[in-house]
């Protein structure tokens, strides 16, 4: 491969591991609380359609929509709609009791058949399959720094993205810090591990479940704006991508073992995986398809090897397990 | 507390309980297991919330609706089960749950920590895994974790349960240290020299009502128990004489490492004979359950360990080591086990008493399906003989109190008609009444020519129920003595030094 | 007792009820759902303001409306039915297999590989070697996890979820191999002409055979887990590991076993799927199904009989929905949303059943 060659799969790398880089802290947070959820997929629909809903709505009320507040409007929107498919799972799982598994499932169908329900309806709104588009709403997260055009190649991989490329950087570097070095995080973490125990410490074990839950769900979900604005560039596809990079998100978790700094590197090279197939030479589309199992593969070989090891800390220890207090 | 209630379902934990607690007072709470002693505190301490009463703190009524409410009135919790998080340091399991605005300065937190420390007479590393340390440091730390938050009132539930007697002591100087300092402390037990040892006042509870207050240089054990059980309890048990007693089981050499690859029990060695109920005496997590459940074939074994099985009669000999619990059974070999964890492994809490009858004869039979008739009359039998209180035969066992799933899982093993019978703390959180039929049921069983292994907590039962006491300390055998002729005393330095002798010259 | 003042109580407390009544039970099973209706109601009147009573009766059409449409209702609900059968004795083992989706495409690889290279079989043998080859080809891709997860007790729930996307890209490239006609990037219909290799027509209906094999499987499922030996392992394992070694059940043999059983049944629903309802096979031939039925058998409580009633109604909705959203010109995604809605409500549902709230000021009954 060529420097050039390899500069582009470094771009579309990066490009991809930003979507499931946001899904993978947003569900360490969640799952930092004890909550497995599994609905990460379902969130990042969510996101992702109520960005782009929102952005279109306005663009086409306003005749010259400001880049600001479509911007505002759509981040905004993003997270909010993610953070309630949040609190619909924390209502089922903290107060209702109902198992995490088959409610975060729930939670993707219901995800997935809204996003592409509402995606659809948009579409056929804007005149027919493919044509919704919010360039406008799109540019802003798309700019690059200026001067970008004119680096070389490899500078590109390193400085030409949008902004929430880095911002998934910087929520991964806040995210360590704040589980690590915050009475907050601290509390979480605690009971994520052991709630009964955190219970008796004086902790408001169903608070800090919901807000996890629920602002970590908020996060993962700007991985499905990422990707509707900036991998797609401000479209919509009824082809359940989203679904597809929601699950790898759930798959990264363990692949950084639960700590957000692994989720940077790990979402890169999981990207690098993903598109590996394009750049070397003389496959054909059946055996690139072969390729494209890759990234699925890496994983179940570290979930194998996590398992094989079978360290202590691989994970909250209530992970997946609801708390009663009452319980007897 | 005034006229506290608390009911589960059915049973009344507290029934209009009204009790004062001291400044400056060592207060024991004293009663049976399951009289609702924890349950009360607990609803001191915010864990439960009380269905009605009042709770009154330095005059003032308030309510402990949560943990949180309970700190900040000054009243901290020592729970029998730790409540720490493992993968934390004792710093970041002190600071937990106190309120903090954004970053967690654990030197600080480490400073305080040796201050109160240094108060009292702890020994604690503020840097050190609760994972790595032991049980009698993980309550210290537990302590100082309330005492950090400024607790006023101190609740230690059963400290003493999981302590050496040394420690122990060790600990009752430390509560003296706290009642100097004018904590008010209150420490539940069932322990009576504990009671007559430590504390300044004892309340009693039995059956979840309220029975009457002493003070302690006012009384005595005897009255005490009076007010315990009330009535006058047979304090002894019955020890037949064993019958004709054969070696059954010979241990030899056997050696367990855990996951981590730490030696659990080493080099146990010991004859089990027919007709004699041999107990297991040592503090807890000395080795028991990984002796009893490597005989059972539930645990890896070190390479040069035996478990060499006697059949009686013939006196054929099969070495029981490597074998998984279905293969034991298929030599003919009746072993049953009675283990610790009743629900969690010895029986199958959604199922009936009928589906739990089948766990180990659901195979009998040709063909493909089970078989649910001689299962259903058995657990009908057992039912009647022990009578145990179930709404019926397929009522999930996971829903009966404490006592009627042991009857049921002693009721199954017995059922088997075992040349061996292990039995592994098989009267613990039972009531009197249910731990004497136990003990019934163990003695018909020796004196059938069952060989019994019994491990114990209680001392006393174990001196008065076992022919032979087999003393383990740190996952050794320190010794095996005669059950009439040992003293408390010897079993307790037994337990906690291996070179005993030289301990006690 | 009338001394409660002073602080706050909370607001409500939750006990565990410690019997319910059947009759009580289904009562609120059957208010969730008709307050589930009422939401869909809501939202779809808010999205074609059409009254929400013609909504469902023109969903009932699009699900019954016509013997045609009944029996693919019917086929439907048999290949929900029939995954969710399959996915049953794992999940009552507590063995969380995400991955029906990947075994459906196996089972449904191989049988379209069979119709593709051995048309000239006669119909029977070419039917068994089907079957035989998608029951192998479903409990291959279900062991995998389990020959792990027994050794190592490695996450079964991220692996067989991982399976299905491997068996996504195997369905791709086999798609890429068989395509027709060439650059269509799809199969087209198998054997369009000679039929070789699809379900024969039995009393004049199509799905006649789907209905049947499915519903053999399902009762047969309900004895094996009520009535037989490998059924009460598989009820011991589920419950406690450690009283199913007590107990000398060997729980990783029991894994693998039951992991064989579950993949081989969701194999045979692809085999059902290509073989006998869509005559070729695509990365959508699972559709989602195998999802959908985890929940199916996990609301059913392994009951393969409560199952047929919920896969019906879950089928029901989808086919509604489809209806509506072809009448008004919307897309089929709107059954998705719709059965989420609905099993939010269901899931929740259980916990009504399963406790009671106190509200404050409701002490003097527990007197």
């Amino acid at each position: 491969m060529t420097s050039a060659q390899w500069a582009s799969l470094i771009q579309a790398a990066v490009v991809f591991g930003t979507v499931i880089m946001y899904g993978a802290i947003g569900e360490i947070i969640t799952e930092k609380s004890g909550n497995l959820n599994l609905g990460v997929p379902g969130i990042m629909y969510l996101g992702g359609i109520a960005g782009l809903a929102v952005a279109f709505l306005y663009e086409n009320s306003v005749a010259d929509p400001s880049r600001l507040v479509s911007f505002i409007l759509s981040f905004g929107a993003a997270f909010l709609a993610a953070a309630l498919g949040g609190l619909i799972f924390s209502i089922l799982t903290i107060s209702l009791r109902v198992n995490q598994n088959v409610t975060g499932l729930t939670l993707t169908i219901f995800g997935g058949g809204v996003a592409n329900f509402f995606g659809g309806s948009l579409n056929k709104l804007a005149g027919g399959v493919g044509q919704i588009s919010v360039a406008r709403t799109s540019s802003v997260y798309r700019a690059t720094l200026p001067g970008v055009s004119s680096m070389s190649p490899m500078m590109k991989a390193v400085l030409g993205y949008g902004f929430m490329v880095y911002l998934a950087i910087i929520l991964a570097i806040l995210a360590t810090w704040f589980l690590n070095r915050t009475h907050t995080g601290l509390n979480l973490r605690a009971v994520g591990e052991s709630p009964a125990t955190a219970d008796a410490a004086g902790i408001n074990v169903t608070k800090y479940k919901y807000l996890a839950t629920c602002i970590g769900a908020g996060i993962s979900g700007l991985g499905g704006l990422y990707y509707v604005m900036d991998y797609i560039k401000g479209t919509w596809a009824n082809d359940g991508a989203i679904e597809t990079l929601g699950w790898l998100a759930v798959a990264l978790v363990i692949f950084a073992l639960w700590k957000p700094v692994n989720a940077t590197w790990g979402s890169y090279l999981f990207g690098v995986l993903f598109w590996l197939y394009y750049y070397i030479q003389g496959l054909n589309r059946a055996s690139q398809e072969i390729f494209k199992m890759l990234p699925y593969i890496v994983t179940i070989a570290v979930l194998v090897i996590v398992s094989i090891r079978r360290k202590r800390d691989m994970g909250p220890a209530s992970l997946g397990l609801s708390y009663f207090r009452e319980e007897r | 507390m005034k006229d506290i209630t608390k009911t589960f379902g059915p049973v009344v934990a507290n029934d209009k309980v009204s009790l004062t607690i001291n400044k400056g007072e060592i207060l024991s709470l004293l009663g049976e297991n399951g009289s609702g002693k924890t349950t009360l505190m607990n609803m001191l301490s915010g864990i439960y919330f009380p269905d009605g009463g009042q709770i009154f703190v330095n005059g003032q009524e308030v309510t402990i609706s949560s943990p949180k409410d309970a700190f900040e009135l000054g009243i901290g919790m020592i729970h029998q089960h730790f409540k720490l998080v493992d993968v934390f340091t004792a710093a970041e399991n002190i600071v937990l749950g106190l309120e903090g605005k954004g970053r967690l300065d654990l030197k600080e937190v480490g400073r305080k920590v040796r201050e109160i420390c240094d108060r009292y007479g702890f020994d604690v590393d503020p840097n050190q895994l609760v994972c790595d340390m032991s049980v009698s440091q993980k309550q210290t730390l537990e302590i100082v974790k309330v005492l950090y938050r400024g607790a006023d009132i101190l609740i230690l539930d059963e400290p003493t349960a999981v302590l050496t007697p040394q420690e122990t002591d060790k600990l009752f100087a430390v509560m003296r240290n706290m009642k100097a300092d004018g904590k008010a402390i209150v420490i539940i037990t069932h322990k009576l020299h504990e009671v007559m040892d430590v504390s300044d006042r004892v309340a009693v509870l039995r059956k979840g009502q309220y029975i009457g207050d002493v003070a302690t240089c006012d009384t005595d054990p005897q009255k005490l128990t009076d007010m315990m059980v009330g009535r006058a309890v047979k304090l002894n048990i019955d020890r037949p004489a064993p019958v004709d007693p054969q070696d059954r089981l010979r241990v030899e050499h056997l050696t367990v490492k855990d996951k981590e690859g730490v030696t659990v029990l080493s080099d146990a060695t010991f004859t089990l004979r027919s007709g004699e109920i041999l107990g297991v005496a040592g503090i807890s997590g000395s080795g028991q359950k990984e002796l009893l459940e490597a005989i059972a074939g539930l645990q890896n074994v070190e390479p040069g360990s035996r478990v060499v099985y006697i059949e009686p009669e013939s006196g054929k000999e099969h070495d029981l080591c490597g074998l998984d619990p279905l293969k034991i059974r298929q030599l003919g070999v009746h072993l049953s086990f009675v283990p610790e964890d009743r629900l969690g492994m010895g029986l199958v809490g959604t199922m009936g008493m009928t589906g739990n009858m089948m766990l180990k004869t659901y195979g009998r039979g040709h063909g493909p399906l089970v078989d649910r008739r001689p299962s259903s009359k058995l657990a009908t039998d057992i039912k009647e003989q022990l009578e145990v209180m179930t709404p019926g035969i397929n009522y999930p066992v996971r829903r009966l109190s404490g006592g009627n799933v042991q009857k049921v899982l002693v009721g199954r093993e017995i059922a088997a008609d075992p040349t061996v019978l292990m039995t592994a703390y098989a009267v613990r959180g039972l009531d009197i009444n249910t731990s004497y039929t136990i003990y019934r049921l163990l003695n018909e069983q020796k004196q059938k020519g069952v060989a019994v292994l019994y491990v114990g907590e209680d001392l006393d039962v174990l001196l008065e129920l076992a022919d032979r006491i087999l003393v383990l300390c740190a996952g050794q055998i320190s010794g095996i003595v005669d059950g009439a002729s040992v003293t408390k005393e010897q079993v307790g330095l037994m337990m906690t030094h291996l070179n005993w002798k030289e301990a006690e010259a | 007792m009338s001394d409660i003042h002073g602080g706050k109580d909370p607001l409500v407390r939750i006990a565990k009820r410690s019997t319910i009544s059947k009759p009580k039970a289904w009562a609120i099973r059957l208010i969730s759902l008709l307050l589930a209706l009422v939401v869909c109601a809501i939202l779809i009147y808010s999205i074609v303001k059409m009254n929400p009573l013609q909504v469902y009766v023109s969903m009932w059409k699009g699900a019954f409306g016509s013997s045609r449409r009944a029996w693919i209702t019917a086929r439907d609900v048999m290949m929900l039915l029939c995954i969710a059968v399959g996915l049953a004795p794992a999940f009552k083992m507590k063995f969380w297999n995400i991955g029906a989706e990947g075994q459906i495409l196996v089972g449904g690889i191989v049988t379209a590989a069979c119709m593709i290279y051995l048309p000239q079989l006669p119909g029977p043998v070419l039917f068994l070697v089907m079957l035989a080859a998608s029951l192998l080809a479903g409990a291959v891709w279900g062991v995998i996890p389990a020959l792990f997860k027994a050794r190592w007790n490695t996450n079964e729930t991220l692996f067989t979820l991982m399976m299905n996307y491997v068996a996504i890209q195997l369905t791709s490239f086999c798609v890429a191999k068989w395509e027709n006609p060439p650059g269509s990037n799809s199969i087209g219909v198998i054997n369009q002409t000679t039929h070789a290799g699809w379900f024969p027509s039995l009393f004049g209906q199509a799905y006649a055979l789907n209905v049947i094999i499915v519903m053999i499987i399902t009762v047969a499922m309900f004895f094996y887990l009520r009535d037989s030996k490998q059924g009460y392992e598989i009820a011991v394992v589920g419950e406690s590991q450690n009283t199913a070694r007590y107990a000398g059940i060997s729980v990783g043999k029991v894994f693998i076993r039951t992991m064989i059983i579950s993949g081989a049944i969701c194999g045979l629903a692809g085999f059902i799927a290509v073989s006998g309802a869509s005559h070729t096979i695509s990365t959508s031939t699972a559709g989602g199904r195998g999802f959908t039925a985890i929940i199916v058998a996990w609301l059913a409580k392994f009951n393969t009989f409560t199952m047929i009633l919920i896969s019906l109604l879950l089928v029901f909705l989808d086919k509604g929905a489809i209806e509506i959203a072809t009448a008004y010109n919307l897309n089929d995604y709107a059954s998705e949303m719709i059965t989420g809605i609905i099993l939010f409500f269901i899931l929740g549902s259980e916990f009504f059943i399963n406790y009671r709230l106190i509200f404050r000021g409701h002490h003097k009954e527990v007197e």
